[in-house]
């Protein structure tokens, strides 16, 4: 089962976050004021149908969106204080990011890309934990290989072990399993899970599909910019089930 | 499909702004070199048309009369006034004029300074009262009096009020006559024909019997004679009513006959100057093509889907193609419109920097439609040739291709361009080997056509030899900047071909640069070596204006204590069988104790008149000793023997050399151009020095020279035209630069989401601008390594093919070529400033989420 600490703690988290995008008539609210906690050790799930703000959330909690109002913790670290190098290097040092898509660098092999952001920040690679990572995603023969002689769920792969090699506080994944066809795809939902599990790695994604969020311990449920909902060990059936609630909603309204 | 090209257009001003503007630097340099020299002609048209009276009689010179101008030497026979008084009397003649005229009678300024610019002749004339061909005086008194009799003098009004002198001073002048240097009254200020404009020639008016005094001699004869038609008669009849009286050695032209022979020796001496800037006109558009063709094939590379879309909805492959072209067109007419008006920019910078230096254009630019038609002509063509292959690489995108997002306008095959490109550069070798090394005929055109070749062919190539060098130039990045380095080092590389084909525009210019510069290096390399080795003569005098100066300084020179010897050398046109000959004038038995002057066969002593020539154009003429050849002087047409051939000789160009007396028979004016001065064995040179200096001391423009300071002259010479050259192939350079600006920020726009990619996971915006800086100075150095190993080619196998011709020694300026290099990585990492910034700029978000 679970091998949660007994007393987690926050690896981020969001104080009344709003974002609004375009001003008077055409404003839009893409957050009206989020309050959540993203425990470390923890793998969640944010779910909400398209326009609810999940994207939105996302972005502002990974330092790549700055917020109209309210507070975004990494760590202890406030974000709205910090100007562009201070977030690049909290980017660099901190998080983890896994794309949908066009995650690598084409002129770079999948072992450079996969130090990418311990090389920019000129750290050493722990060779141990770089091998660990390198097992866990079953890449020790493609290591010296462009991206395009990889196949999509290989890069998908590469990308996760960028984001687990340089040991960030939080990883955050947006839709990494949109492009995959399933088979691929259940096994970057695998080994993200593994790497919770295993290695006590945080990880955000963001998803819209009922399967993926099975694979996390949490789900949070946006909808018009507002949490509406979580859940615990979910289940791919009863995130299937609480999405057919929004749909009816999003109807009657 | 021609609304959407224009959108398409709109669209992406910036970067078509940027292509656009290679073709107005290049169409601003044609236009501008036209503008300027019709603009000059014009003026030369004004200031020497209609002045001439109805006809004029002068001494019959052989060949034409430019090349004894150009000497400044003219002729010494004169016409007696006799002469005058026998033609004024002709029933067809209303009046005859007797002319005095002297055109190396220089006006000092109030602090001593030679008053005219270089080259340009300082004019003494006597002064009469005939009219010109249209009935006006070409002289006319403006202020004060005229001059009246001995030691005054009346100036044109332009020297005047440069001159600093207010009329009642007393005004110095030098001239070449036998008393250097003179003082006269200024009495009066007369003005030129209407405007006044001399072109930057000064203009002394002396009473006729004082002039005659100065100037032939103080016989009662004159120079040239201006007729005055009586009325009723025409100048032509007048012309051959004349010519039936005059003696064998003088001639009478109509007054238009006159004007149409200056208007073309000065065309003649333009036509130089345009063709000077037209080369680079014509390399800076050269240039342009590569920056053209390259934007054009990024644009319809990032197009690729939008091109690939127009084909699914049904454009024909023709249609596609023209499409593109069309967008050239467009970019070639706004191009060339604004090149012109650049040009008429330039052409007034010219305008004024040349008046600045005293050279004074009267009036407006002249604009004529022939520079309108060239200017756009030129820029079109240029645009749209440089469009074509992408515009055709852009019909051969498949319509499958709108539908997926990884396939991108095809590339045509690498083996051709390198089959092509091999061709031509071997073709473009051959070419300038025979035109170097072979003798045929347009030696010139086949280098020129030669180096085109080459410049296209390892263009062609570049993208095979841009990997290897690449790899070198930027092999150490990612040992000296980590990560930022390898990005860069691949960033260069992932697209060969359009790394090369930016930095082939600046390897022309750097080849350029490069070929040149050996060229100036050699050129002072065997300057200094000829003077070390063959000169002997310790002291050289010189006049710095380049006008000869009278035998009186040579023989002050020989009185100097601590002088042994003076040898003066004196030179002039002249025809040799028919064609206009440099000819040197010296005692070589004298000569050869001043410097190396090897005797190959016959006799080096003239006195008895004849002719001595190198041993290379004794070959190629077939001449040897004991052949005769006909030389025409002023005032001589005689058979003369070759008594001697000569070998390699410092300072000569193995040219003939006759004796003075020879030039003297022929009328020439005994006026000296270059003096040897050979000291006494153990005599102080410093006070020898001085003691010439006190002799020269009266002429300001004759300098005394050892070798020290002649070769530092001569030096200063040849780098002062570097100068000009490198500044005029700055302007290439100038275009290269925009194009690798160009084509980065093509790139980064390209890899934007890349960009973004890398600035999430935590590239700084400082390291995001080093990627871009690195990766520009690798494509600047690449240019500018093949431009220099080119250059190098160039400029050796040039100094081989012209090492008979004097430039033997070779000199490959190394520290040079490598502060060239060192300025194409400083080029690259200016080239980078504003695509790094812009590429900084980028939001982190949105660069991830483009499309």
């Amino acid at each position: 089962m679970t091998t949660q600490p007994s007393s987690p703690s926050t690896a981020a988290r969001a104080v009344d976050l709003t974002k609004i995008y375009g001003k008077d008539d055409t404003q839009v609210v893409a957050l009206g004021g989020v309050t959540v906690e993203f425990t470390a050790g923890a793998y969640t799930a944010i779910m909400g149908p398209s326009g609810s703000g999940k994207s939105t959330l996302m972005h502002c909690m990974a330092a790549l969106d700055s917020s109209t109002s309210g507070q975004v913790f990494v760590g202890d670290t406030e974000l709205s204080k910090l100007g562009d190098k201070e977030l690049t290097r909290l980017r660099r040092d901190k998080i983890g990011f896994i794309f949908q898509a066009f995650n690598l660098i084409p002129t770079l092999t999948a072992k450079e890309n996969i130090t990418l952001p311990l090389d920019i920040a000129g750290r050493d690679v722990d060779k141990e934990w770089f091998d660990t990572v390198i097992a866990t995603v079953g890449l020790a023969d493609r290591l010296s290989h462009k991206p395009n002689q990889l196949s999509g769920g290989q890069q998908q792969r590469v990308a996760c072990a960028r984001a687990l090699v340089s040991q960030p506080e939080i990883i955050f994944a947006d839709e990494p399993t949109g492009n995959l066809d399933s088979r691929s795809g259940t096994e970057v939902l695998s080994f993200l899970r593994r790497s919770v599990r295993e290695f006590g790695q945080t990880i955000v994604m963001v998803t819209h599909d009922p399967n993926a969020a099975a694979y996390s311990d949490r789900v949070l449920f946006l909808a018009d910019g507002l949490i509406v909902d979580e859940m615990t060990d979910p289940t791919a059936e009863k995130v299937l089930e609480r999405m057919k609630g929004f749909d009816a909603v999003g109807q009657q309204a | 499909m021609i609304r959407a090209t224009l959108k398409s257009l709109a669209a992406r001003k910036l970067r078509l702004a940027m292509s656009a503007f290679a073709i107005v630097l290049g169409v601003a340099f044609v236009a501008g070199s036209y503008v300027f020299t019709d603009t000059i002609d014009r003026t030369f048209d004004d200031i020497f048309g209609g002045l001439s009276s109805d006809v004029v009689v002068r001494p019959d010179l052989p060949g034409e009369t430019d090349i004894f101008a150009g000497f400044a030497t003219g002729t010494t026979t004169t016409i007696s006034s006799d002469l005058v008084d026998d033609v004024a009397d002709l029933p067809g003649v209303e009046r005859a004029d007797g002319e005095i005229e002297n055109q190396s009678f220089f006006v000092l300024d109030t602090d001593g300074d030679v008053m005219t610019s270089q080259g340009a002749p300082g004019i003494a004339v006597n002064w009469h009262d005939g009219p010109a061909a249209d009935g006006d005086p070409v002289l006319r008194l403006v202020d004060g009096d005229l001059p009246a009799g001995p030691g005054e003098v009346a100036l044109d009004d332009r020297t005047f009020e440069r001159s600093g002198y207010r009329i009642g001073d007393e005004v110095e002048f030098v001239s070449t006559g036998d008393e250097p240097r003179l003082t006269a009254e200024l009495v009066g200020v007369v003005r030129f024909g209407e405007g006044g404009s001399l072109a930057g020639a000064s203009l002394s008016v002396f009473e006729t019997r004082y002039a005659q005094e100065l100037f032939v001699g103080g016989d009662d004869a004159y120079n040239r004679i201006s007729v005055t038609a009586a009325d009723g008669a025409s100048a032509e009849e007048v012309r051959d009513e004349i010519s039936a009286i005059l003696p064998d050695d003088f001639e009478a032209l109509t007054g238009a006959e006159v004007d149409e022979e200056t208007a073309s020796a000065i065309e003649e001496g333009l036509g130089f100057f345009n063709t000077f800037l037209l080369v680079f006109a014509a390399i800076a558009l050269f240039v342009g093509v590569f920056l053209i063709l390259n934007t054009f094939s990024i644009l319809v590379a990032q197009r690729s889907q939008e091109m690939a879309l127009f084909r699914a909805l049904g454009a024909g492959r023709r249609q596609v193609t023209r499409s593109v072209l069309l967008e050239a067109l467009v970019v070639g007419v706004v191009g060339s419109t604004l090149g012109l008006l650049l040009g008429l920019g330039v052409a007034q910078l010219l305008k004024t920097v040349f008046g600045a230096f005293g050279l004074e254009l009267a009036g407006g630019l002249v604009l004529l439609p022939r520079t309108v038609v060239v200017a756009y002509v030129v820029g079109i063509v240029v645009t749209m040739i440089a469009a074509y292959v992408p515009a055709r690489r852009a019909s051969r995108v498949p319509p499958i291709a709108a539908m997926r997002d990884d396939v991108v306008a095809t590339e045509s095959s690498r083996r051709w361009h390198l089959w092509i490109g091999g061709a031509l550069t071997l073709l473009g070798a051959a070419a300038m080997a025979t035109g170097l090394f072979a003798d045929v005929d347009d030696a010139a055109l086949m280098v020129g056509a030669g180096i085109f070749a080459v410049f296209i062919g390892v263009a062609l190539l570049a993208p095979v030899l841009a990997t290897p060098v690449l790899r070198v130039v930027a092999g150490w990045y990612p040992k000296a900047f980590g990560t930022v380095g390898r990005l860069a080092r691949e960033n260069a590389l992932r697209n060969p071909r359009r790394t090369a084909a930016t930095a082939s525009a600046l390897m022309i210019g750097m080849a350029l640069v490069t070929a040149i510069s050996i060229i100036g290096a050699s050129a002072n390399a065997t300057v200094d070596r000829a003077l070390d080795d063959g000169v002997r003569a310790q002291f050289v005098v010189s006049n710095a204006v380049g006008q000869p100066f009278s035998p009186s300084i040579a023989e002050a020179a020989s009185q100097v204590d601590g002088v042994d010897e003076v040898v003066p050398v004196r030179v002039s046109g002249g025809v040799v069988d028919g064609d206009q000959t440099f000819l040197q004038a010296f005692d070589p038995v004298a000569y050869g104790r001043a410097a190396d002057l090897p005797m190959v066969e016959g006799s080096d002593d003239l006195s008895g008149g004849g002719f001595l020539i190198g041993e290379q154009q004794a070959e190629s003429e077939g001449l040897s000793v004991g052949d005769t050849v006909r030389l025409q002087l002023p005032g001589s047409d005689e058979e003369i023997e070759l008594i001697g051939i000569y070998g390699q000789s410092p300072l000569l160009s193995g040219g003939v050399i006759v004796s003075t007396q020879t030039l003297e028979d022929g009328a020439v004016p005994a006026l000296d151009s270059l003096l040897y001065v050979i000291a006494d064995d153990g005599a102080d040179l410093a006070t020898v020095h001085e003691g010439l200096d006190e002799v020269t001391a009266e002429i300001p423009t004759v300098t005394v020279q050892d070798q020290e300071e002649y070769k530092e002259s001569s030096r200063d010479q040849v780098n002062q035209l570097l100068y000009l050259v490198y500044a005029l192939l700055g302007l290439a350079v100038l275009i290269a630069v925009l194009g690798i600006v160009n084509t980065l920020a093509l790139s980064v726009m390209e890899r934007t989401r890349e960009v973004g990619l890398l600035r999430a996971v935590g590239l700084s915006r400082r390291q995001l601008r080093r990627t871009i800086r690195l990766e520009s100075i690798a494509i600047a150095v690449l240019g500018a390594v093949l431009g220099v190993a080119l250059g190098l080619i160039f400029g050796v196998s040039l100094q081989r093919a012209i090492a008979d011709d004097g430039l033997d020694q070779l000199s490959v300026p190394g520290g040079q070529l490598i502060v060239f290099v060192v300025l194409a990585a400083v080029i690259g990492v200016l080239a980078a400033v504003w695509p790094a910034r812009r590429a900084a700029k980028l939001d982190v978000l949105r660069a991830i989420t483009t499309e």
